[in-house]
């Protein structure tokens, strides 16, 4: 038996690897849950005590991108026989589909305005971080703090101010209005987030871009923006994040053409008793973006590009 | 290549003052070192020269042209920092072409260039890797790469040996002087190391808190330092200074220390009270016959020649004599001085007084 100073044993591996495991799956239990859900029949959805093990259906998401109507005999002859699988799952509960769901608009809605929001926030992020970590502003510090203390207070504090503000200037409902709010609020968090990447990167960069003939723009978004990748890829998650799962913002200031899926998904349940795997489908598909943004940005989070370039 | 002319150079942060009215020339072609200790306004005077930092007051010319408030884009300059500042997300082509393509020149002409480049400093082989994981040396020849590719109007270094590792050093700092001689073009190089400046330089400034206390070819400023500071700064052990008091007349070739008389280079300057006399280890010769006595506290043996310490009625002094000298510690030894080596101080402005010796160095200092 040998030992290592930096390798652990390998009981002590297996020990944190069965934690680890076992403490994630805890954790994912509720998203499995809903995952699991959107596959139920309504039946085995509300069964008690719940079932495991079910035959899965896709009824949940046929749900949750259609309407359907009740159906009488005699529609259900002139309809003739099903045509596609969805339409002889919605033809087995005696229902006809009358048209698609809201959810795909409102789903539509939350990546424009959760996407778009994020954009804007970046580049204004980046634009102000830049000028915070490296000229001299007037009263930088005093700025920097009163940027901070927009945070200081849950943003749904000032909604009734925002709620009428939003009338006055016709942009309740409006996706550019959500984006801009959605911007207001994360900006903050990206300033300073951002502020803390560019601060590490060290200043000779740029004069040498600068030295090479470049203007100082230039050099901001050859030689900066590049080596502030990792750094703009974690802040853009957060962004999202927030701004993809905000509801009640959502919830009070839009109601048709710019309400986004966070708002949307409980009244899923409204329109024909609790049609909870229809919920949960909802909720289902709804994680995916975030996911897949994530994942695509892993990448950069974990790469460290600027090491050894500059000797410390 | 280009001639650069600082005319009373001055630069303020806030109210810290970093360069104090600078005045000199770098001529076309030279290889010109900028020498301090650090925060004695070198770098920031090669940052004005660069454009990274805009004067205070005074004027830069670069070939003639006023260049000082224009940004470090338009003055044709090339730059090599201490840390390299290689490009860390591009390889070592890209790095070296960078330069070029912000001129706009053509894809193959800059191919052509960078390969040309590369041959020159032995990096050919290196040219498709990232810059990450290049030795110090290697980082260092691609730094210079980038900077001569599109052929200057001149090479601004700030330190460029200061990051690598003595072993380097020594091998860089003859590439870098014969690049110099190969590329004939005008160098302005900074460093806190006096025989890093001696040893490459043709001319040198040696500054000290803003101000340059003076400017010359190396063997001058060794010889006759214009300061106590330039005497103290360059040479290694530095100039002795024997402290007295005393007089000297327009002319006189003599000075009294103590009950010793000391032979100099004929004054030309009169001055009286508080002076220095400073004369350079190697001038310094053990003489029992001498007058002027010292007492052994120390031997250093560095092969071939010895480094003396000794008390001397004006304070402690250096000699370096030959290894073959027998010196006993503790024991009472005459000293003898070069006179034709001699220069005098004021000792309370530090500034060398004017002789037959040193007035040619003096009157551009």
């Amino acid at each position: 038996m040998s030992f290592s100073v930096t390798e652990p044993a390998k009981s002590t591996k297996w020990i944190a690897g069965i934690l680890v495991v076992g403490y994630a799956i805890i954790t994912l239990i509720p998203l499995l849950w809903i995952i699991a859900t959107g596959f139920k029949s309504p039946t085995d959805s509300i069964a008690y005590p719940p079932v495991v093990v079910f035959e899965p259906t896709l009824e949940g998401y046929v749900n949750l991108f259609t309407d359907r109507t009740r159906a009488t005999e005699q529609m259900l002859e002139e309809a003739g026989p099903p045509e596609t699988w969805y339409e002889e799952i919605v033809r087995a509960r005696g229902t006809v589909i009358s048209g698609p769901s809201r959810y795909g608009e409102r789903f539509l809605n939350s990546v424009i305005i959760g996407f778009g929001s994020t954009a804007l926030c970046m580049i204004l992020g980046t634009m102000a971080a830049y000028a915070f970590s490296r000229f001299k502003v007037p009263l930088k510090d005093d700025l920097l703090f009163f940027i901070l203390s927009t945070r200081m207070m849950p943003p749904i504090a000032v909604a009734i101010p925002i709620f009428l503000m939003f009338r006055n200037l016709g942009l309740n409902d409006t996706h550019l209005g959500m984006i801009l709010l959605y911007t207001a609020v994360n900006l903050s968090l990206s300033v300073w987030l951002l502020k803390g990447f560019i601060d590490e990167i060290p200043i000779e960069y740029e004069e040498a871009a600068l030295i090479d003939g470049y203007t100082r723009f230039q050099a901001f978004y050859k030689v900066v923006l590049p080596q502030a990748a990792t750094g703009i890829a974690s802040t853009a998650i957060f962004c999202l994040i927030f701004a993809w799962n905000e509801y009640a913002f959502a919830v009070l200031l839009t109601s048709g053409t710019a309400q986004t899926a966070p708002p949307f998904i409980p009244t899923i349940i409204g329109t024909s008793g609790k049609d909870w795997p229809a919920v949960a489908a909802g909720a289902t598909i709804f994680l995916v973006p975030v996911m897949v943004f994530t994942i695509l940005l892993r990448k950069h989070l974990l790469r460290g590009i600027t090491f050894g370039a500059v000797r410390k | 290549m280009a001639q650069i002319r600082i005319e009373n150079v001055r630069k303020d942060f806030g109210s810290f003052n970093a360069v104090k009215s600078s005045t000199f020339t770098i001529e076309d072609g030279e290889f010109f070192m900028l020498l301090g200790p650090s925060g004695c306004g070198k770098t920031t005077t090669l940052r004005m020269m660069a454009g990274l930092e805009l004067p205070t007051s005074g004027k830069i010319y670069i070939d003639g042209e006023e260049v000082g408030m224009k940004p470090a884009s338009q003055r044709d300059i090339a730059f090599v920092f201490q840390m390299f500042a290689l490009y860390p997300h591009m390889n070592v082509g890209k790095n070296i072409s960078y330069p070029l393509l912000s001129q706009g020149m053509p894809k193959a002409q800059v191919r052509t260039k960078v390969a040309e480049i590369a041959e020159i400093l032995g990096i050919s082989d290196i040219l498709k890797k990232p810059v990450g994981g290049l030795s110090g040396g290697d980082r260092q020849r691609v730094a210079l790469g980038r900077a001569i590719v599109r052929n200057p109007k001149a090479f601004l270094m700030d330190e460029p040996l200061g990051a690598l590792d003595a072993e380097f050093r020594e091998r860089m700092s003859e590439e870098l002087r014969a690049l110099h001689d190969r590329m004939g073009a005008t160098t302005v190089y900074v460093t806190h190391d006096q025989l890093e400046a001696m040893q490459m330089g043709d001319k040198i400034v040696v500054m000290n808190h803003g101000v340059v206390e003076q400017f010359g070819v190396p063997q001058d400023i060794y010889d006759w330092p214009a300061t106590k500071f330039v005497a103290a700064f360059i040479g290694s052990p530095p100039m002795n200074f024997l402290d007295f008091n005393g007089m000297v007349g327009i002319g006189a070739n003599e000075v009294r220390l103590g009950d010793a008389a000391m032979s100099i280079p004929s004054s030309l300057e009169g001055a009286n009270g508080a002076l220095t006399f400073g004369v350079r280890p190697e001038h310094v010769k053990l003489d029992d016959s001498a007058s002027y006595r010292g007492k052994v506290k120390a031997v250093e043996y560095l092969g071939t020649t010895q480094i003396i310490t000794l008390d001397t009625p004006n304070g402690v002094l250096k000699a370096r004599v030959a290894s073959s000298d027998v010196v006993t510690v503790g024991a009472t030894t005459g000293l003898r001085f070069d006179p034709r080596t001699i220069t005098l101080f004021d000792a309370k402005s530090g500034k060398a007084l004017r002789s037959e010796a040193n007035q040619g160095v003096l009157a551009h200092g």
